[in-house]
């Protein structure tokens, strides 16, 4: 059966992300002050097989902890469902 | 003779450089290991050259990390054998989880490439007056968490820091060994400071050699 996962990673709310903080500011230079925060992450989409979505959610959950984030400088959230 | 081997990754720039500068400074024995095979440990010296290994692709060093080449590095490493990681070396090295923290991006966004005048610690704390090497790198600015950091500190396992800090790393770290002290990373160039250029401070090429020099002398 065919799953479709999306990844998300974020830097940690402690890691100052300077690519957010270039948005930002550059928002701000065009006069808006109503954006308080801008931070940039990574979105990955990753179509797999799958017996079923215990299965699929268990190796993405792992490709993520092994591969996709680094723990030392960002958070990951997953979610699967199935492909159509 | 030294028998060193330099691990190369689709992307790595450096390999070359480092290569020669091993055989004509130092008389090394070299070998250019390709990230698809595995080896047995039977180098006494393994470096990871600078570079741009999988175009940077995901994090740096992130893709290399999880290689062939890589996984016959664990086994080296575990056997106690030294490894060096320059730059993009070093940020591999952080990804394999084989040096902790990691390298993020420079604080100011901007690459940096210029020479940095640095302070060696431990191993390296008889380095000469003027002791500077050149860096060049995007992702140098070196953090990790707080508790690690303390460790890091108290196993006295920073061997350089920078006098001026270009890219925002933490405690001023340019680079550190394992609790092992086998496992060595760090960001400047030592391999760019060997040859006597116009471009480059007249006692450049003693620094590179110094680094080396004592590298060699930990084997």
């Amino acid at each position: 059966m065919p799953y479709k996962a999306n990844v998300v990673v974020r830097y940690k709310k402690s890691v100052l992300e300077p690519q957010g903080q270039a948005i930002l500011l550059s928002l701000r230079e065009q006069g808006d002050e109503s954006f308080l925060d801008v931070r940039v992450g990574k979105y990955i989409e990753i179509l797999l097989e799958a017996e079923n979505l215990q299965a699929a959610e268990e190796k993405v959950r792992k490709l993520a902890e092994d591969l996709l984030h680094n723990p030392v400088m960002e958070n990951c959230s997953i979610t699967v469902s199935q492909d159509d | 003779m030294i028998k060193a081997a330099v691990l190369v990754f689709p992307g790595s720039n450096c390999d070359r450089d480092l290569g020669e500068s091993l055989v004509r400074f130092f008389s090394c024995q070299v070998q250019y290991i390709w990230h698809k095979e595995s080896f047995f440990a039977e180098h006494d010296i393994y470096f990871l050259p600078g570079g741009f290994s999988y175009g940077d692709y995901l994090r740096s060093g992130a893709l290399a990390a999880h290689t062939r080449s890589m996984s016959s590095l664990r086994e080296a490493v575990a056997k106690g054998r030294m490894v060096v990681g320059i730059c993009n070396g070093f940020q591999i090295l952080t990804e394999s989880k084989l040096l902790p923290g990691a390298l993020l991006r420079n604080k100011s966004l901007k690459h940096i490439c210029k020479d940095v005048p640095l302070k060696g610690e431990n191993e390296f704390q008889d380095a000469p007056n003027g002791f500077s090497l050149p860096i060049s790198h995007s992702e140098g600015n070196y953090i990790a968490p707080y508790e690690i950091l303390q460790e890091i500190e108290e196993n006295r396992q920073v061997l350089f820091r920078y006098r001026e800090n270009p890219n925002g790393s933490l405690h001023d770290i340019a680079g550190l060994c394992d609790k092992s002290r086998r496992v060595i990373g760090l960001m400047p160039h030592p391999e760019r400071a060997l040859f006597p250029t116009k471009d480059k401070r007249e006692d450049m090429p003693l620094f590179g050699r110094y680094f080396f020099e004592k590298i060699f002398s930990l084997l």
